[in-house]
């Protein structure tokens, strides 16, 4: 049995698993933050009977985000052992970090706050939101880091047969880690705008607390718009650093074998691995591909075929990661345009209520589709250029990953048809209370 | 001291602090299902750890990272090493985490009896697997000079480290025993009190035990020799002990509860001081060890770590402290009602 394979899979399936529901955290936290400093500042009971309803949503997804964290962190050690020992000098170090800086205070304030409604006053307890909200994107920051590190290393020397810390300043002012923790904490935030706007349309449908869910779609709207635009522009730049870090990355995104100028991009290709070609390109745009990659329609851009075969990651995986996030990134920015348009008008617009119901899956399918893309494209390496990942795994034996591998299948299973089962439980039942 | 031996203490508390906060919520965990008479029991006591299991469970999260930054090296082999052990603690820890959440969400006596289980399931086999980990480790764990263990999760069943995982779970149930005495009334604090008592005297043998069996099965006592001041750390661990039962008996719960505390930390130090400077010793052949000189970070990473620690773990404690004194009073059958509730 493959060591490596499986213990991919593994990884692959606790972190995928990990982020259907730390992202709603991120952005929700903070949308919650507001709804209760809008409470405290205006006494009105409705954000009271907000923060809670939509904070009761936020939890039951920050437990399932934390349980299933802890596993990551010890997967380094457990079936990364050849890479924490090789790298842990400095990847170590971001993720102790991450805990003493960021978790702590997270994990912490978020039990005061659940539980601290009487003995805290208002003012104080809405602030503990803001930190809770702090905390959490504060977390994101250091693990992205540590990921824009196996991405683009830079800040550090190999001597004593690993990779030590050179420059710490460095290795935090990463731009790919940067890059990719704007993009990330965006994408974030526009998945819980779709699942606010969401929820709140399927309630609007049906006439039902209209003044509450009406606000709350607003704010969910705010968020929304904002995220989308922002993460389409940054997103640009994200293409062109990597284009300039990861240019086989790139190449696979677009299933392109043959160096050119005036580059295209196609809208489909079926990619043909072993004879370096696409076997169907379908709708190519002369040209594009040049212009996302460097700005400009004529530059040249670096296809496959000009790097060995053992450089290349699957191209199929990351050429359709790349189309289904940068096509649902479109439509996320068109139909927020088109909410914002109808703001006023949402119980006149059932057609646009319903659109938002159906797409409450779509920001989860283009959040993992991203990490597919970032991860799948950057093999065969575990650290870019560094480290192979056939080098890092753990000297143990096939049957015992196996084995965890169907434990965590089952057990990630269970808790995923639990969790969603109470999430759409609750979202469904609507808030507690008179308020209309 | 060097920034090694900082760091090995370092360490060593981190884990020490691991054991007291977490160490009563596992207790609790594992005495549910036998103090938890009625639903409204079983909910205060899910209740009296309720604002504070979370954030105890960051300081695994810590100690893991902080071996991971300032020894790479005994990352990498001791958790590849202890696998299976491991994966068996991280599946409880998650069972018990969302059990707390899911179990509350539904009112359903069937559903709640299923998470009732795994809440005993995912607080016991940590508690128990911790000290059978950690008293491998002081005996030596049979991995050769690649990093490549030569053993399974059954070689760790051995008698040693049984004796470990039995005197862990008795140290973190009486510790969670004492923290219901504390935050319950009436008979379930009455049960609680008699729970300590009884679990006390079980410990005591259980520690006499282990310092004795240490002698045999480990090489902890040579730093003790070479240095008997260090003989402090088991004579306070016994102190502490007797201690705890004495305030018990005054009824002084949360001095009870603090001393019992110190008994787990003098209990990890025991450990920690007869260990250094190994981190991760071979019981192949004494070169293959992990220690804290051959296996830490690069100066640079362990001077930027310590900075951090440095700051943020006095913050971590600053409101910690107050959380816990938020949440020390009595969980009643009004709190219950709160919608927060679990």
């Amino acid at each position: 049995m493959d060591v490596v394979l499986l213990s991919r899979l593994q990884f692959a399936a606790a972190t995928m698993f990990h982020f259907l529901f730390v992202p709603l955290t991120l952005g929700l936290a903070v949308m919650v933050a507001v709804m209760e400093t809008k409470y405290v500042r205006s006494n009105e009971e409705i954000y009271l009977r907000m923060t809670k309803f939509w904070g009761k949503l936020f939890l039951i997804n920050f437990a399932l985000g934390v349980v299933t964290g802890i596993t990551l962190e010890f997967q380094f050690g457990t079936n990364w052992s050849r890479y924490s020992a090789y790298v842990g000098d400095i990847f170590g170090s971001l993720l102790a970090i991450e805990a003493t800086m960021a978790f702590f205070l997270e994990s912490t304030l978020l039990g005061v706050w659940i539980f601290g409604w009487k003995k805290l006053s208002k003012k104080v307890h809405a602030t503990i939101m803001w930190l809770v909200a702090l905390a959490g994107n504060l977390s994101a920051l250091w693990i992205i880091i540590a990921n824009g590190w196996m991405q683009h290393p830079v800040g550090y020397t190999i001597r004593n047969g690993r990779a030590e810390l050179d420059d710490f300043m460095a290795v935090v002012t990463n731009k790919f880690a940067i890059l990719q923790l704007f993009h990330t904490i965006g994408a974030a935030f526009i998945l819980s705008a779709f699942v606010v706007m969401g929820i709140s349309a399927y309630h609007l449908l049906k006439k039902n607390r209209t003044d509450f869910f009406t606000r709350s779609f607003r704010i969910g709207l705010a968020f929304g718009v904002v995220a989308t635009l922002f993460v389409a522009i940054e997103g640009d730049m994200h293409g062109v650093h990597v284009t300039e870090t990861q240019p086989i990355k790139l190449a696979a995104m677009e299933a392109h074998w043959e160096t050119t100028r005036q580059a295209p991009i196609h809208l489909f290709a079926i990619p043909d691995e072993q004879n370096g070609k696409n076997k169907v390109e379908i709708g190519s745009i002369p040209g594009l591909l040049s212009f996302l990659g460097y700005h400009d329609f004529n530059a040249e851009v670096r296809g496959l075929n000009s790097f060995p075969k053992e450089q290349r990651p699957p191209v199929l995986i990351t050429f359709l990661a790349f189309r289904g996030m940068v096509g649902l990134g479109t439509y996320f920015v068109l139909i927020m345009i088109i909410a914002w348009i109808r703001r006023n008008r949402l119980l006149e617009s059932p057609w646009l209520l319903k659109a938002m119901v159906f797409s409450i899956p779509l920001p989860y399918i283009a959040i993992e589709l991203g990490w597919v893309l970032a991860e799948v494209g950057r093999q065969p390496w575990i650290v870019y250029g560094l480290m192979r990942t056939s080098d890092a795994v753990s000297p143990i034996v096939g049957p015992q990953v196996l084995t965890t591998l169907i434990g965590f299948i089952l057990l990630y299973g269970l808790l995923g048809a639990v969790g969603f089962y109470l999430i759409y439980q609750h979202a469904v039942k609507g808030p507690k209370g008179e308020v209309n | 001291m060097d920034l090694q031996m900082i760091w090995f203490f370092l360490w060593g508390l981190l884990w020490a602090i691991f054991f007291i906060t977490d160490g009563f919520d596992l207790g609790i965990g594992t005495l549910y299902p036998f103090l938890g008479k009625t639903d409204t029991d079983k909910r205060i006591m899910i209740n009296s750890l309720g604002p504070l299991w979370d954030g105890n469970e960051v300081w695994l999260i810590t100690a893991g990272g902080v071996t991971f930054a300032a020894f790479p090296a005994v990352y990498a082999v001791m958790f590849s090493s202890l696998y299976s052990a491991l994966m068996l603690i991280l599946f409880a820890l998650i069972l018990r985490g969302v059990s707390f959440e899911f179990r509350s969400k539904i009112g359903n006596p069937g559903w709640r009896k299923v998470w009732d289980t795994t809440i005993f399931i995912g607080s016991f086999v940590p508690a128990l697997l911790f000290g059978v980990a950690f008293a491998n480790i002081f005996q030596g764990i049979p991995f050769d000079r690649q990093g490549v263990y030569h053993g399974t999760l059954f070689t760790l069943l051995n008698p040693y480290g049984l004796l470990g995982g039995l005197l862990f779970l008795l140290l973190f149930l009486q510790h969670g025993a004492l923290w219901l005495t504390i935050r319950t009334e009436g008979a379930l604090q009455e049960r609680a009190h008699k729970t300590a008592a009884v679990l006390w005297l079980f410990l005591l043998v259980a520690a006499v035990l282990f310092l004795a069996a240490s002698k045999y099965y480990t090489k902890l006592y040579d730093n003790y020799l070479a240095h008997p001041l260090l003989f402090l750390l088991p004579v306070t661990a016994v102190l502490a002990l007797a201690a705890t039962r004495l305030l018990l008996k005054k009824k002084s719960y949360m001095k009870a509860w603090l001393a019992s505390a110190l008994t787990i930390v003098a209990c990890t130090f025991f450990g920690v001081a007869g260990l250094f400077p190994n981190l991760f010793p071979s019981s192949l052949n004494p070169e293959y060890s992990l220690t804290a000189y051959n296996a830490s970070s690069s100066p640079m990473t362990l001077k930027i770590m310590l900075v951090v620690v440095s700051i943020f773990i006095p913050i971590v404690l600053i409101y910690q402290i107050w959380a816990y004194k938020l949440f020390s009073d009595k969980v009643t059958e009004e709190d219950l009602a709160y919608e927060e509730a679990y």
